[in-house]
């Protein structure tokens, strides 16, 4: 029987303090990259606006098709090279870009190819996708998305008080809360743009964060059914070390298929797989240390009726 | 623990008989669910419309039922609103309702395997075009308002009159216009390449003296030309965009001669070297409108090019006649979208048929106007607020990239299972095989669209999926670490996870169901396959692994050893 990491003791929250210093610094490191590389970048269907994804049949020469761009009275667009060296994207994000689509969305994707064609000539490129959004779809979408995130909030808050307590409620959703900061904090840092694909891989993050959370918390749940006498602490300690095997074998499956798509994907999906990835190690790491510490904490403050055990342990942490 | 002690000490004749029948009812089931599936992704025959030497015929084609998003596929999403820039619209929900049935006869005729035509909440429509690229040319089908009209040019040359005056309120109004680019006219976008770019360019360097009226005459008298016919004038391609500006003021309009309409040709008209508009002052009432029209049909003219064939019905034959026959020796404008498409002179009196010339457009104008004459016009201006398009061969590569990624992801999980759990996570891996069917069949049985956020969830779901088998089988292992028989192990395995599984499961669910709600497009179609995974999931890995352990014990009695 191969076994990793199986009857393990380690004192998991003993290092409540590290994992916090850990996660401040990660923080603190990603939304300060901000100051190189400017605040969050929105995608296209949210601030409205044009994208082309443009096949070239020879690399292009970039400064040109800038240059050309401009003349055509699109200034500011952004070109970027979108996997091979063949393949571009141009973006036209500015405002008044945007305003000249609320009559139609399609205007200026159609003066960027016309002003395109006329430079490098038909045939020259093909356009592989088109993205004209005008400027009320995309404030529409917005408010969808952070509904979204909202209300996914309230129904596992919902239904961990319902499976579990409060306790455990308020713990996961703390626990999860820290896994949006730094899954932000981690898209800041790798400068991706805040997307429908990427607030949806956001919210597959706390989807996946919550139920490694929940699995560990099962454990305690029943650890504390089992063995009334322990310590709190004690039963943290035990159940994230029983669930141990399980976790680093789901995360090896888990992080097998995000890596897949990483490499395998393509240039769309990457953003996605990136967060993903990412979200994995955030879940496991906050399950262990955000989550479990902050159990001990609530169970401190306000202790269960008839259960003293939880008072003397602030002094071991 | 009691209980399974308990059925332990039962006789081994009647317990094993027991666990015989629940045992064939549980692969029973089994049998039954994959043939289910299996059946729901049976390529099966459908009907499609196809084009086929540019005509369109109904044709069976076999294909395995999983339908393909846009940005799998290649295609083009239209999402239009009713444009009230022009005129506010009261009753936006019903006038839309009324465009939808136009805008589905319309792309019904335009001949796409699968369109998608339907109203969104009650201010939108979404169009979804598999297969078509050119955006451009769709767009303008379903945007042209293809509103018809026959009206008898001026000849009481209302507009000669009226110049002075309009020069007048120029002049006393310090009316001054900055010549745009023509750029932006949709006509002139419309006209033939060359005449667009040699607007373009002309109208750059001299709009400044054009638009700024000199002292001794105005800006329309210098600028508008008689030209061939009664009511038609002649405006040079250089002033066009700064006339047209002109018009375009209130203060102009009102002061246009009354009970005429002004309006532009859709042609350049070339005269030497330069480039003239035509505009034409038109009598208001209209002797005929497209509503009376019954057939259009496009048809290729050696002498004038491409045209569209039109049939009036009856009532609109004999009303044409008679007006026709009124005007004998006049022109009559044929003006469609508020732009003159010609003016003949009316020889005859004409009865219900008539045609429409496309001046040196091409035999596909000719098609796509004739489709959205048949069709009928739009009731309110639609504009287009969110287009996206999609070639068919980045669709293409997507899915192959995300079937390569799907495989590379089963190999990794199927790898990482057999070596740590053996014996046991070959059967895992056996339900992962169902699972992907299951999911794959829950798909293609709810009719979901597979997007690419989509294809990316359902591989992801694959690595999360043995999480409930990871979780079973770390069970056992515990409960034989604890010293029982292998067969309560694994019953007592099984039971003691469960509550973990469905609670981390159902959480999972909550997250996509509210993606599903609030999510647009591609997002939902990712909650939609995330869903069915972890349904697909929560049956494979508990109810088919927990079969397939049972028969593993079925077959080898009083065995002392897993393999996990």
């Amino acid at each position: 029987m191969l076994r990793l990491l199986h009857g393990t003791k380690i004192d998991f929250i003993r290092h409540w303090r590290t994992a916090v210093i850990v996660t401040i610094a990660f923080v603190a490191l990603g939304f300060g990259s901000a100051a190189v590389t400017g605040w969050y970048k929105y995608a296209i269907e949210f601030t409205g606006g044009t994208l082309l994804q443009l096949r070239f049949e020879q690399a292009p020469d970039i400064a040109r098709v800038r240059a050309t761009l401009e003349r055509a009275g699109i200034p500011g667009a952004e070109i970027a090279q979108f996997g091979s060296a063949t393949e571009y994207t141009v973006r036209a994000q500015e405002e008044a870009q945007v305003a000249e689509q609320a009559d139609g969305a399609s205007g200026v994707a159609r003066k960027i190819s016309a002003a395109l064609e006329a430079e490098f000539g038909a045939g020259s490129f093909t356009i592989d996708r088109t993205e004209a959004v005008g400027p009320r779809v995309g404030a529409e979408l917005r408010r969808g998305a952070v509904i979204a995130v909202l209300l996914s909030f309230l129904v596992t808050l919902a239904y961990l008080a319902w499976r579990f307590e409060w306790r455990f409620g308020v713990a996961a959703v703390i626990a999860t809360a820290h896994d949006i900061i730094a899954t932000l904090a981690f898209m800041k840092l790798l400068d991706l743009e805040i997307s429908l694909t990427a607030i949806a891989a956001v919210l597959t993050v706390i989807g996946y964060s919550l139920n490694d959370t929940i699995i560990i918390f099962d454990r305690v749940r029943e650890n504390l059914r089992r063995n009334r006498r322990e310590p709190l602490y004690d039963t943290l300690n035990r159940s994230v070390n029983e669930t141990l095997p399980r976790s680093i074998l789901t995360h090896a499956t888990t992080i097998a298929a995000t890596m897949a798509l990483l490499v395998l994907a393509g240039e769309v999906i990457r953003p996605f797989a990136w967060i993903m990835t990412f979200g994995i190690f955030t879940g496991t790491f906050s399950s262990i240390y955000v989550a479990s510490p902050i159990l001990l904490w609530v169970e401190s403050r306000w202790p269960r009726q008839g259960d003293a055990r939880a008072a003397a342990q602030p002094a071991r942490a | 623990m009691c209980r399974v002690l308990f059925e332990v000490s039962q006789a081994p004749f009647p317990q094993a008989f027991v666990g015989m029948q629940t045992l064939k009812s549980r692969v029973l089931v089994i049998v039954a669910l994959v043939a289910m599936s299996g059946w729901a992704l049976f390529p099966r025959t459908e009907v499609v419309r196809v084009k086929r030497d540019g005509v369109f015929v109904l044709d069976t084609i076999k294909r395995v039922p999983l339908k393909r998003g846009l940005d799998l596929q290649g295609g083009m999403h239209l999402t239009l609103e009713v444009d009230q820039s022009k005129q506010a619209v009261a009753d936006v929900s019903d006038a839309l309702d009324r465009a939808l049935k136009v805008v589905r006869t319309r792309i019904d005729e335009f001949g796409v395997a699968e369109p998608v035509v339907q109203k969104v909440g009650t201010d939108r429509i979404i169009v979804e075009l598999p297969g078509i690229s050119d955006q451009q040319r769709a767009e303008e089908v379903v945007q042209k308002a293809a509103f018809l009209r026959f009206q008898i040019t001026d000849e009481s040359q209302a507009l000669e009159k009226a110049i002075p005056r309009l020069d007048g309120i120029i002049k006393a109004k310090g009316i001054t216009v900055a010549a745009a680019p023509t750029t932006t006219d949709t006509a002139a976008a419309a006209a033939t390449g060359l005449t667009a770019l040699m607007q373009r360019t002309d109208s750059a360097a001299p709009a400044g003296d054009s638009a700024a009226p000199t002292a001794s005459e105005g800006p329309f008298r210098r600028a508008i030309l008689p030209g061939q016919m009664p009511g038609q004038y002649l405006v040079s391609s250089r002033d066009y965009a700064a006339i047209e500006a002109y018009l375009q003021r209130p203060e102009i309009q009102e002061a246009l001669p009354p009970g005429k309409d002004v309006r532009w040709g859709i042609d350049s008209i070339l005269n030497g070297t330069d480039a003239y508009r035509a505009l034409y002052v038109l009598d208001s009432r209209a002797i005929i409108d497209g509503t009376y029209l019954v057939n259009a049909t496009p048809a290729q003219d050696p002498l004038e090019g491409a045209k569209v064939d039109f049939q009036f019905n009856n009532e609109g034959g004999r009303r044409f006649r008679s007006e026709t026959g009124r005007h004998i020796g006049d022109n009559m404008a044929i003006v469609l979208d508020d732009k003159v498409m010609s003016a003949p002179t009316i020889q005859s009196a004409i009865g219900a048929r008539g045609q429409i010339t496309m001046g040196g457009r091409d035999l596909q104008a000719a098609q796509d106007l004739a489709l959205v004459l048949r069709a009928g016009a739009l009731p309110v201006p639609l504009k287009v607020a969110d287009g996206r398009q999609i070639s068919a061969t980045l669709g293409e590569d997507s899915i192959n990239d995300g079937i390569r990624a799907g495989l590379a992801a089963v190999l990794a999980v199927v790898l990482i299972m057999v070596v740590y759990y053996r014996f046991s996570g070959f059967l895992a891996v056996l339900s992962l095989v169902l699972y992907v069917l299951f999911t794959l069949a829950t798909l293609a049985g709810f009719d979901a669209v597979l997007t690419l956020p989509g294809l990316a969830g359902f591989v992801l779901s694959i690595g999360i999926a043995v999480d409930a088998n990871v979780l079973i089988f770390e069970r056992i292992r515990e409960e034989l670490d604890h010293g029982k028989a292998v067969r309560t192990a694994v019953e007592e395995g099984f039971r003691h996870a469960m509550s973990a599984i469905v609670d981390s499961n159902v959480s999972t669910i909550l997250t996509a169901a509210v993606l599903y709600q609030y999510g647009s497009g591609p997002v939902k179609g990712f909650a939609v396959t995330l869903v069915a995974g972890i349904v697909a999931s929560m049956v494979s890995s508990i109810f088919v692994t927990k079969t397939f352990f049972l028969v593993w014990l079925q077959r080898s009695r009083g065995q002392q050893t897993l393999s996990i």
